[in-house]
């Protein structure tokens, strides 16, 4: 057992930092921002010309939400081109055939930037969905009541008729409410099963964690599987790992060089403490989501995902407590994370099925 | 990344599974908690089962009596043992997981040859007189004085908190030998015998009703100068060591341990129907989260110190700040669980419930393994 990353994986995750940081640093960041706020910052959504053509997109109802036309399509291909999509797909289908884990330091990478986009659905497109792979496609997916991306999706894999356009709280994240009618949507319960189904031990991941998804039928596009239920917790896990990861430096930084009371504001131990539990959070979080990754269990992802929502969340509001009233600007980043790491707890079930799942996991196969 | 163990690992595993499985149903019945001597008896007569069968000092270096085996096999050790149910080191703490290791990496040839080998057999039992009424989380305030008297010191202080003072035949003791110099300057590293003359130990009640610690008053306690481990006035170096080895290891079986408790809670609320409350269960499932992953930290930790040598990191207070609040919340669910029965002493979890209350304390509270965190780990600057 060794348990640390190898030097293959180190590599790799350099070579993505450099890209992100290199193309979508924080210049690149707050510009995004701008596009998506608007003039003045007004949150009222403008008209659209509906765009139309798309595979079942009906009834987006002629109105987008706020952030849209954001999506850089650009860097989505230099993503492609990198590998970012096609990461697990076999070099056979002309992906890179890398594993889960490797595909999990990628989206931590992608959390430290906040990255904008539909990248998980994007990701487990690749092979199943013609251009997703190369970034040439941006891929959109319903899930639970939500969608992400609508109006900027080329493809939408699964059905979302009827969906509203929302005032989406994180000016990157654009959101499309389904109407209550459709629900259950795609994967509900999708995490109990895999439970409910094997014993105690090896409990695979219904798609197998290294599977990669059968090319969707030609005369309509496949909703996503069980496995991609879990695979889209366990990447936004991931993300949240890399955001929290990134509040917690960040509310390092400042408080080594905010001086008040003539010493820098990290030398009183109330925000040391502050700062210390942030980062256990990120360590707790960082080594569940690994291992996950590893094992693909069900029960390993349901943690992984829990401990990092909350390093996520928890970090950014204890950043911006850092920072101050800094800290409650605009101008700061720190609420786009938090925003972010809202957005993304609702991704494939929230903490109550996680914490259910976790709790079937204590007694399964002795009742 | 990887998790599988390798095949020489898996035999490791299966051979030590294979002994338990036949040692354990031969061991005597546990003895009462308040009887120290047949404690004692127990826990040494464990260590000797386990020296015979060539597994005491596991992660010990070969040079120093040990079996010289690598991190991960140590690992295995803890997970096995604890899964079996096998007695848990006991009295032997202090001289397995602390003092032995400072000695062996920090003692003369000599010191390592009279000190080690007994611990390993199980014959000598170690204390740890660190703590003192004036001197608990800020250590190097400690004032038991030793001055040199021909080849012996002499000791006049008190220390307290000491666990298994009443059954250690030694102490690693830490004395001022130089008043003037500053506070972390004149501190040395001693190995005190308990039964020497001047060395008085009084019990004291834990709240959990037992007699784990004691106070240990000292009154010109003679203790050879070749006892001192380090130089001296160097003791407050070889006493990180100390702590380092005391933070990084002590609590690594532990963590099996519970996901075992938490998973019989589990099935404790399914018996008797708290299961339905749903708030309940919820934070079962958390603490599962928890725990599942607090196990993962400690095979990241020692993955690390595969790469280190052995010798743990400041990571160990990452692990200690985690886990001492997961046990604490543990037990307040069991109680949950319990119903009214958590009131009653006579509930196993009841008395662990009691005595998880130390953890957020012992081996430096949470507050002062958060300053190593922030000033050691993250870089802030210093307090003043
Ligand atoms: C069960 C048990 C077994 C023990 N066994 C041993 C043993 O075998 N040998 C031994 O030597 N010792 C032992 N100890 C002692 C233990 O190491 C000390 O209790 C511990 O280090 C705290 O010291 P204190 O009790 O003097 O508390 P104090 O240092 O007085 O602390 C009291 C409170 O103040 C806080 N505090 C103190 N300083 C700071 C600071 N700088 N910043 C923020 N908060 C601060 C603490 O966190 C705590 O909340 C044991 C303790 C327990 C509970």
């Amino acid at each position: 057992m060794d348990f640390r990353l190898t030097d293959d994986q180190r590599a790799l995750r350099q070579g993505i930092r450099n890209l992100l940081e290199g193309r979508f640093g924080r210049q690149a960041l707050r510009a995004a921002v701008d596009r998506a706020d608007g003039k003045g910052g007004t949150h009222g959504r403008s008209g659209t010309d509906g765009r139309s053509g798309t595979h079942g997109k009906g009834g987006t109802g002629g109105k987008r939400p706020v952030g849209a036309r954001v999506l850089d399509r650009e860097l989505w291909r230099e993503l492609g081109a990198a590998g970012f999509f096609a990461l697990r797909l076999p070099e056979a289908d002309g992906g890179v055939g890398q594993g889960l884990p490797e595909a999990v330091l990628a989206f931590e990478e992608a959390g430290r930037v906040l990255l904008p986009g539909p990248l998980i659905a994007t990701h487990l497109a690749a092979g199943a969905v013609a251009g997703a792979a190369t970034g040439e496609v941006v891929v959109t997916s319903p899930d639970g009541s939500l969608v992400e991306w609508l109006d900027e999706a080329d493809i939408v894999r699964g059905d979302v008729s009827g969906a509203e356009p929302l005032a989406s709280v994180d000016p990157l994240t654009p959101l499309h409410r389904l109407p209550a009618s459709a629900a259950p949507r795609t994967g509900s319960g999708a995490l109990r099963d895999p439970w409910a189904a094997g014993g105690p031990g090896g409990r695979p991941m219904p798609d197998g964690p290294g599977g990669h998804p059968e090319p969707d039928a030609p005369g309509g596009l496949a909703s996503p599987s069980c496995g991609d239920t879990l695979l889209t917790s366990l990447l936004t896990a991931a993300e949240q790992l890399g955001s929290a990861a990134r509040t917690c430096g960040t509310a390092v930084q400042h408080a080594r060089t905010r001086e008040q009371f003539g010493q820098p504001i990290g030398a009183f131990q109330a925000v040391q403490h502050l700062c210390a539990d942030m980062l256990v959070r990120v360590e707790v979080a960082r080594v569940a989501v690994y291992a996950a990754a590893v094992t693909a269990d069900p029960a390993d992802i349901a943690a992984a995902r829990l401990l990092a929502d909350e390093a996520a969340v928890r970090g950014a509001r204890d950043c911006l407590q850092v920072y101050g009233g800094m800290g409650f600007t605009w101008e700061s980043d720190v609420h786009l994370h938090l925003k972010r790491a809202w957005t993304r707890t609702h991704r494939a079930g929230g903490a109550t099925r996680s914490e259910e799942a976790l709790a079937d996991d204590l007694v399964a196969g002795s009742a | 990344m990887d998790l599988t163990y390798t095949p020489e690992e898996e035999e490791f595993r299966a051979r030590l599974r294979a002994w338990l499985a036949g040692v354990l149903p031969a061991l005597p019945p546990k003895p009462s908690p308040d009887d120290w001597p047949a404690r004692r008896a127990y826990d040494l007569g464990w260590q000797r089962r386990l020296y015979d069968a060539g597994y005491a000092g596991l992660h010990w270096p070969v040079d120093a009596g040990g079996r010289g085996a690598t991190p991960t096999q140590h690992l295995i050790y803890l997970e096995e043992t604890e899964k079996a149910g096998a007695p848990y080191v006991g009295a032997n703490f202090v001289g397995l997981l602390h003092a032995g290791p400072t000695i062996a990496s920090e003692g003369s040839a000599e010191q390592r040859a009279r000190w080690l080998p007994p611990v390993l057999r199980g014959e000598e039992v170690w204390c740890q007189g660190f703590s003192e009424p004036g001197a608990g989380s800020d250590l190097a305030a400690l004032r038991t004085r030793a001055w040199r008297d021909g080849d012996d010191y002499v000791v006049s202080g008190s220390k307290i908190w000491t666990s298994h003072a009443e059954v250690a035949d030694w102490c690693e003791l830490l004395v001022r030998t130089d008043p003037g110099a500053r506070k972390h300057r004149g501190i040395t590293w001693l190995a005190m015998p308990m039964d020497a003359p001047g060395i008085t130990v009084r019990p004291l009640r834990t709240l959990a009703g037992s007699t784990e610690f004691a106070e240990v008053f000292l009154d010109e306690v003679r203790v050879p100068v070749a006892n001192r481990v380090g130089a001296e006035n160097d003791g407050w170096r070889v006493t990180m060591v100390t702590l380092s080895y005391e933070r990084g290891t002590a609590f690594v079986g532990e963590v099996v341990a519970c996901r075992r408790v938490l998973a019989e809670v589990a099935r404790e609320a399914r018996k008797n129907g708290r299961w339905d409350d749903v708030v309940l269960r919820r934070r079962l499932g958390r603490l599962n989260a928890e725990f599942r992953a607090l196990w993962r930290l400690t095979q990241w930790n020692v993955s690390e110190a595969q790469g280190t040598g052995g010798v743990p990191g400041v990571g160990g207070s990452v692990f200690k700040l985690g886990y001492s609040h997961a046990r604490q919340e543990l037990f307040d669910a069991a109680a949950e669980v319990l119903g009214p029965e958590a009131l009653d002493l006579g509930r196993e979890w009841t008395l662990d419930r009691l005595s998880s209350l130390s953890y957020t304390i012992a081996a430096g509270t949470s507050q002062i393994q958060r300053n190593i965190v922030a000033e050691r780990i993250l870089g802030l600057p210093r307090g003043r």
